[in-house]
């Protein structure tokens, strides 16, 4: 029986494979022959930072899972056990913990690249729609990460934002004792969060991140010029002018941007895990009490500019279910932003001041937000949280108004791009 | 390279202000006496753990520490152990169990006394410092003892043979002292009413030493992982540097 060979013509051991799976074929398309503009800069070593990470929580979650026990009277103790009695167990649930922060500080500024250079305009709204579903998915994982410990922080954290499922009219309390399992977070709670924590929400994850990919190798990176380098192709190759393969020169390129990353990250894994106090937090060493409130209960830091966002908002007719509506939509919004923006450019390189201005109002939103999310309640603080969250909206909802009106500058036909 | 000194300008003024901002929150604290964890000093370390086991472990358990793991980490062998630390149990691989029962404890001091493993992670070094110094005589508490840092502290003050008892004269020295400047802030005014085993600063390193055994209680690991840290950031910058020129050598024939 005659076999068609593969058009890569490759002979051998991977002739054999490359006859009967696109091995070659892969790694062409998404390595060595995926043209990527050559004018990236600073803010696109996030993407593969964010992978890096992901790979990191994985594989230590994975060991983590091998002692750890998913269970109320057990999982404090299991937690002090990997901590002291597992080889190098320390050293895998720091690069978890450390990496669960590192991972929402790399996707924020992985966002916020595509938010400067109009990652998300057309063609790439699919990939920004899937960025933002992977974005919703680490909150999730995240929050049920943070509650396997069963410190005391876990506990009542676990408590509140269970309980926000309870403001919804008529079903909402009966929804959180379905949620728990029980009347108060218990063992049942931590047994279906820890295998949403460790088998559901991971898959999906994973998923998102390969349709992510996919969607983003179909249509091609943007780059800080906003412009399509597919529109200057070479005519004899039809290799786009601008375009270098990713491998070797993106590969090479990221390394530098990892091992950087990694002299931060494993510097704070192995010589300031606690992050002071923002990565492992004090209250969270102590086991889960139902009997004792911490004083401020307060969601992880990457939870700030949300958490800010819900208590800002005032209860009305009765009803606290308008801070969940708050927070809530403060994740959806940014779906729409592919068709929010307006602007005839994509990147803020030749958008006009007022898009400039607003991005500036909106990013000191986002990091006092997340500053007084974090801190106890105060008059000022909630003053500053109601601005604070109005102003997020407000760049979103009048996106559509100042990206369409305002004077934009000439946007080159090729990337700028200085040899060096 | 303008940009990039801007950039690291712009850094260093927020990471001084962050800094600011933490001190000026220390200072905001209600503990007065300052003190800083020593982990690595091993002979501390040890004397910690003699205290801690003759005057703490009656009561307070540390659950997720084994015996032999301290001798190990501290230099001290298993023979030794099991003479000079191990009161309750034989088994030189046993966890600190404290001999108190629990339940009657609740009822005899209205809260069992917390497990205290982790105890210097969950409140901080200096708060169980200030903890173990600030026991005072106040009539109106049963046990005829409260403490500065937990108000209506339910534990006796099991140190008072070796500090003496103290009285509290001043909760702190007050605002318009200290702007008058009566040099370093010296937190609240005790007068000693008996006389202890220790003298005050004997007792000063007692305590010390007790919260640096219990600093290192809670993370055993800790001067490993900062060993094992070093090398590998020093490992790391050095890759970093190959790494960058592999990158230029590589985009040279970027135009």
């Amino acid at each position: 029986m005659a076999i068609t060979p593969n058009p890569y013509k490759t002979t051998g051991f991977l002739g054999w494979i490359d006859d009967r799976f696109p091995l070659t074929k892969l790694w062409k398309d998404h390595l060595s022959e995926y043209y990527a503009p050559k004018n990236f800069n600073f803010w696109y070593y996030f993407g593969s930072l964010a992978l890096l990470v992901l790979v990191n929580q994985l594989l230590t979650g994975i060991w983590l899972v091998m002692h750890y026990k998913p269970d109320a009277a057990q999982a404090w103790d299991s937690v002090e056990y990997i901590m002291r009695d597992v080889p190098w167990g320390d050293t895998l649930r720091y690069l978890h913990s450390t990496g669960a922060s590192a991972f929402f500080i790399v996707v924020y500024l992985h966002m916020y690249r595509g938010i400067l250079y109009g990652s998300h305009r057309k063609p790439r709204e699919l990939i920004w729609l899937f960025g933002c579903l992977i974005f919703l998915m680490l909150m999730a994982e995240a929050f049920c990460g943070y509650v396997l410990p069963w410190g005391n922080m876990s506990y009542w954290g676990a408590q509140v934002i269970i309980n926000l499922f309870g403001t919804i009219p008529f079903v909402g309390p009966d929804l959180v004792v379905w949620i728990q399992g029980d009347y108060v977070p218990s063992d049942a709670t931590l047994n279906r969060l820890f295998s949403l924590h460790v088998i559901a929400l991971p898959f999906v994850l994973v998923g998102l991140v390969v349709a992510h990919l996919i969607a983003l190798h179909e249509v091609g990176s943007n780059n800080p010029d906003g412009v399509e380098i597919k529109k200057h192709k070479d005519p004899n190759t039809g290799i786009p002018l601008d375009g270098i393969p990713f491998h070797p020169y993106y590969t090479v390129k990221d390394i530098v941007g990892v091992s950087v990353f990694l002299i931060i990250f494993l510097g704070i894994v192995f010589l300031a895990p606690d992050g002071g106090g923002y990565f492992l937090e004090k209250p969270n060493f102590t086991p889960a009490n139902p009997m004792s409130t911490p004083p401020h209960i307060t969601p992880a830091w990457y939870f700030g500019a949300f958490y800010a966002m819900l208590r800002a908002t005032p209860s009305f007719a009765g009803t606290q279910i308008w801070g969940v509506i708050v927070m809530g939509a403060a994740v959806v919004i940014l779906f729409f932003m592919p068709w929010l923006d307006r602007s005839p450019v994509k990147s803020i390189r030749y958008k006009g001041p007022i898009f400039k201005i607003a991005l500036a109002i909106f990013t000191v939103s986002f990091v006092l937000l997340n500053y007084y999310g974090m801190q106890p309640p105060s008059p000022f603080g909630t003053l500053v949280s109601r601005f604070g969250t109005v102003l997020y909206f407000l760049f979103f909802l009048l996106m559509p108004f100042y990206t369409k009106m305002e004077k934009t500058k000439p946007v080159p036909e090729r990337v700028t791009h200085e040899a060096h | 390279m303008k940009r990039i000194k801007s950039c690291t300008q712009i850094l260093l003024a927020a990471a001084m202000l962050m800094v600011a901002g933490q001190v000026s929150a220390n200072e905001g604290g209600e503990l007065p006496y300052q003190f800083k964890p020593d982990p690595g000093n091993q002979a501390s370390v040890q004397r910690g753990a003699r205290n801690f086991m003759n005057y703490c472990s009656g009561c307070h358990s540390m659950r997720n520490l084994r015996y032999n793991r301290i001798g190990r980490d501290l230099g001290i062998s298993d023979d030794l152990v099991k003479a000079n630390l191990m009161f309750t149990s034989d088994k030189i691989t046993d966890h600190i169990i404290s001999a108190l029962p629990q339940k009657e404890a609740e009822s005899w001091f209205g809260k069992a006394p917390p497990d205290l493993t982790v105890e210097a992670r969950f409140r901080g070094p200096d708060w169980i410092y200030n903890y173990l110094m600030t026991f005072y005589v106040d009539d109106t508490r049963p046990l005829g003892t409260n403490n500065l840092v937990l108000p209506n502290a339910s534990m006796p003050n099991v140190m008072w043979e070796l500090q003496g008892l103290q009285v509290l004269k001043k909760a702190s020295a007050a605002e318009g002292e200290e702007a008058a400047g009566h040099g370093e802030h010296e937190g609240p005014q005790f007068e000693s009413a008996t006389k202890g085993t220790l003298s005050p600063e004997e007792y000063k390193k007692w305590a010390a030493d007790t919260t640096n055994f219990m600093v290192y209680a809670a993370e055993p690991g800790r001067a490993h992982r900062i060993a094992v840290g070093k090398k590998v950031i020093l490992f790391l910058m050095l890759f970093t540097v190959l790494a960058y020129f592999m990158k230029r050598e590589w985009w040279k024939d970027v135009h």
